[in-house]
């Protein structure tokens, strides 16, 4: 069968359905009946759950008490990136599985939707709710405009420090602007969000800058006060197979970066039979995104179990429901060509667990596809450091970085994915942002 | 299958649910409709003298809500019926004649003459009705003219019109009391010495339901303006039923029947009032909420509920749990309990903990052994009953009565023996031990 890559699968109604927003904001009285199931918990899970540990109970009754905007103010202040957290947190592994209401009735409060609704209502308002301190005259280089790189922005600001960000993409917003599945993000939401969070004042936004390429970790060592490093992950893990150069074999971080800067979604080319490696968000986010654009086949091949796949249950069960076919307990061995010399077919080993080792089990089998869409993981691109006379340590090939994100040059912190030990999370990524800048206002001002 | 009939004063009804003197008695159309529906009696609106009231036409309520909008307390400021005195005997006469098994009183209210009360009686008489129901209560509108509560909080004026009507018509007297006083058992005792039947109670409770923050009035307001209504519904229901109790239990009038009204809603409610010594109860706010068809979970509630007790007719329940009813004095102070917290059901929300914490005796703990966790410390629990009261997960924290040993918290052995304040060292003005 002829490869068949293609847009206009679906009609622009049909797709503009389909992407809808996962969770609407929920009205006023639908938020009143949830925030009232909060029990106001003392010294509550949920929050100790949350990596920025927003103050949940406080918010949810702020918004009981009809008052959405300090509601917002609560959830801000801990976490400004609220609005996005609010909408791709796995908040079923973190704040609403430790609440309590899980315990009682494995029905937790909705405290994601409660926070967009909150924070939602406060950036339709159009104010930004914080005040910079006095200036302090220092400034401080950001590197990288992702979810680390805003909060560490936004925070400094706010302490009084004059902040320069240097984004390599024509955008700043990271992962938020680039990676996230476009029904979790709608209508351009990553996009006003870092406008409310600069609206602080105190920021300047440089893109098309790349560390190493456009500016040199030495030269912002020299210039800046402190520098804070928010670079992710640059690179993605290979398959390693016979065939992974076929045409058809695509990146899916790259296919979802494209699919969120298409000007129409509709447009976005996806193949009649996709197969998606990987058992982490991505690999969900693909796998949904490509049944939604109108792939007839979509399957996700992971190499082990479902509990062990990084996606959430939640993710997992969501991409069942959006036709996706999740296989377990195979690994690709082989993407084969058919005639015109594009990806076929790929080919498995089925595995299973002897002792907690991953081994095939000698049986194979192959499926066809047209588009084959790998997401094994990503990797940490060190490349940007290289050459530069300030040394900054890795550590199992990200930046080491201690408890107060500073890593082992003394004007350099850094946080988010491109930092060892952390958990991949834009929430994570959030509070890394946040600690640097308390670490590194004490460090300036030692306060 | 109990027996829910009912005699009170001689007036029979199929069941013990009345529909209280209200909107939802104040027509035959829907004082049919209620008894298509299955209740027992009505007490027929409130009639006055012609020329009849008028009503405002802004709103006559305003509600108190749960955040899921459930109606927890209702206000009004509606005044008596505002129907022509004759149109509403006619329809009074028709409802009696073709419900002959239904209880059917009228509520009365006109002003503090003799005449007045000689001029109407007859009238009401006629229509066959069972009773009358003295509207003493009504807080609004009415009391600025001298009537309703205007002469509920006055006992003289209570004892003065309930003779007039005794006197005045062979009707059994029902005297409706209002809430709006300090001790209910003044008007009480006073309707008893008029040669008053019964009493009723209570009507509604003074209350402003809140305050428009943007216009800067009460609300609900009519022109920027607002006024104090009458407070009913779930909300009121402790208080109600602590001045039944008070009636139920003063020996001056301990036998006088009395019609329970307050914030019922459920059977349970109803057989509460009845335990605490009413004959019939009056229904306003629930049937106002939801419609008469409640009266069906009325019946059938309290009726599995007296077969599951094994009573087979009202009488055998009604005032029951009045003995127990005591002054704080008499309370046994050496019972002693401690809180028990039952770890399998426990969500571990911690506010037991925080609110003993913050407000009371620091008797929770919150961690053991590093872990979250939450525990009696019977040192400093008291028994209060603060942490069941708050705690979300019913029949998660009890009360464990000690019956030996020592109280950890006062050092001191259990004594079986009862012992009350009265007897108390601590109490300057206690009797000597016999």
């Amino acid at each position: 069968m002829p490869s068949d890559i293609r847009g206009d699968r679906l009609s622009p109604a049909e797709v503009e359905s389909n992407f809808a927003d996962l969770h609407p904001l929920l009205s006023k009285y639908e938020a009143y009946v949830e925030a009232d199931r909060c029990y106001f918990c003392h010294d509550a899970p949920c929050v100790t759950a949350c990596p920025t540990g927003i103050d949940i109970p406080l918010f949810i009754r702020q918004i009981l008490t009809d008052n959405p905007s300090g509601s917002a103010k609560t959830i801000l202040g801990a976490n400004i990136l609220g609005g996005m957290c609010a909408r791709v947190c796995p908040t079923e592994t973190l704040c609403e599985q430790a609440c309590v209401r899980e315990t009682a009735e494995q029905k937790p409060v909705r405290i994601g939707e409660l926070q967009r609704y909150a924070t939602d209502h406060l950036m339709a308002a159009g104010v930004h709710p914080f005040e910079r301190a006095a200036s302090t005259g220092r400034k401080v280089a950001v590197v990288g405009a992702g979810p680390a790189g805003i909060s560490c922005a936004h925070r400094l600001s706010m302490l009084g420090h004059d902040v320069t960000i240097f984004e390599a993409k024509p955008k700043g917003g990271g992962l938020n602007e680039y990676g996230i599945a476009a029904y979790k993000a709608v209508d351009e939401f990553a996009r006003r969000e870092l406008d409310f969070v600069l609206a602080i004042g105190g920021i300047e936004l440089k893109i098309g800058m790349a560390l190493g390429r456009d500016v040199a970790l030495d030269a912002l060592i020299a210039d800046y006060d402190a520098v804070f490093l928010g670079l992710g992950l640059g690179a993605t893990n290979g398959l390693g197979i016979a065939g992974e150069q076929l045409e058809g074999v695509v990146d899916a971080v790259d296919f979802i970066e494209d699919l969120r800067q298409a000007p129409a979604l509709e447009k976005v080319a996806v193949g009649r039979r996709v197969v998606v490696i990987g058992g982490g968000m991505t690999a969900i986010d693909a796998a949904v995104q490509s049944k939604l654009l109108g792939a007839e086949e979509v399957t996700l091949v992971y190499r082990r179990g479902a509990d062990r796949m990084n996606a959430s249950a939640y993710e997992q069960s969501l991409a069942k429901e959006k036709g996706v076919v999740l296989k377990h307990w195979a690994r690709p061995e082989k993407i084969e060509a058919g005639a015109d010399g594009k990806v076929a077919a790929i080919s498995f080993m089925k595995t299973r667990d002897e002792d907690g080792k991953l081994v095939d089990t000698g049986e194979r089998y192959t499926l066809e596809a047209d588009m084959v869409l790998k997401a094994i993981g990503q990797a940490f691109t060190p490349a940007p450091l290289k050459g530069a006379k300030a040394e900054i340590a890795l550590e199992g090939g990200r930046i080491k970085a201690g408890a107060d994100r500073r890593t082992s040059h003394p004007k350099v912190w850094a946080g988010g994915d491109a930092v060892a030990g952390g958990e991949d999370l834009t929430v994570a990524a959030v509070e890394d942002g946040k600690q640097a800048a308390l670490s590194i206002h004490a460090a300036l001002t030692g306060a | 299958m109990a027996n829910l009939q009912t005699n009170f004063l001689g007036i029979k009804s199929p069941n013990p649910f009345w529909l209280a003197s209200a909107p939802p008695t104040d027509r035959e159309v829907n004082v049919t409709r209620a008894f298509k529906a299955g209740w027992g009696g009505v007490v027929w609106k409130t009639l006055g003298e012609d020329p009849h009231v008028v009503n405002v036409n802004g709103p006559r309520y305003g509600a108190v809500h749960s955040n899921d909008r459930r109606l927890i307390g209702l206000n009004n400021i509606e005044l008596i019926t505002d129907r022509p005195l004759e149109v509403n005997l006619r329809e009074i006469k028709a409802v009696k004649k073709a419900w002959p098994d239904r209880a059917i009183v009228v509520s009365l209210m006109v002003p503090c003459e003799e005449e007045a009360w000689k001029k109407i009686l007859p009238l009401v008489e006629e229509t066959g009705a069972d009773g009358i129901e003295l509207n003493f209560g009504c807080p609004h509108g009415m009391s600025e003219r001298g009537m309703g509560a205007a002469v509920g909080q006055v006992p003289e004026y209570v004892e003065m019109v309930a003779r007039w009507c005794k006197q005045n018509t062979r009707m059994p007297v029902i005297v409706k009391l209002t809430p709006n006083i300090t001790d209910i058992r003044q008007p009480a005792r006073a309707a008893k010495k008029g040669g008053a039947d019964a009493v009723s109670l209570i009507n509604t409770i003074n209350s402003v339901m809140g305050v428009d923050l943007d216009i800067m009035a009460p609300s609900p307001h009519i022109d920027g303006k607002g006024t104090h209504g009458g407070y009913c519904g779930p909300a009121v229901k402790p208080i109600a039923l602590s001045m039944v109790s008070e009636i139920a239990r003063d020996p001056e009038t301990k036998d006088l029947p009395i019609s329970a009204i307050g914030g019922i809603t459920t059977w349970r409610d109803a057989a509460e009032f009845m335990a605490m010594g009413a004959g019939t109860v009056q229904v306003c706010t629930a049937a106002m909420t939801y419609g008469f068809k409640i009266v069906e979970e009325m019946k059938s509630g309290l009726s599995d509920w007296m077969d599951g007790k094994g009573y087979s007719s009202i009488d055998q329940f009604v005032g029951r749990a009045v003995p127990n009813v005591t002054d704080w004095q008499y309370l046994n102070l050496n019972y002693v309990v401690k809180a028990r917290i039952d770890q399998e059901s426990c969500i571990k929300c911690g506010r037991c903990h925080i609110v003993c914490e913050d407000t009371s005796h620091q008797a929770i703990w919150a961690e053991k052994d590093g872990q979250r966790h939450f525990e009696v410390n019977d040192a400093e629990c008291v028994g209060c009953n603060l942490c069941v009261s708050v705690c979300p997960v019913e029949g998660c924290i009890t009360m464990e009565h000690l019956t030996e040993g020592v109280d950890a918290r006062t050092g001191q052995p259990i004594n079986p023996e009862y012992g009350n304040w009265t007897t108390h060292p601590n109490n300057p003005m206690r009797v000597a031990a016999e």
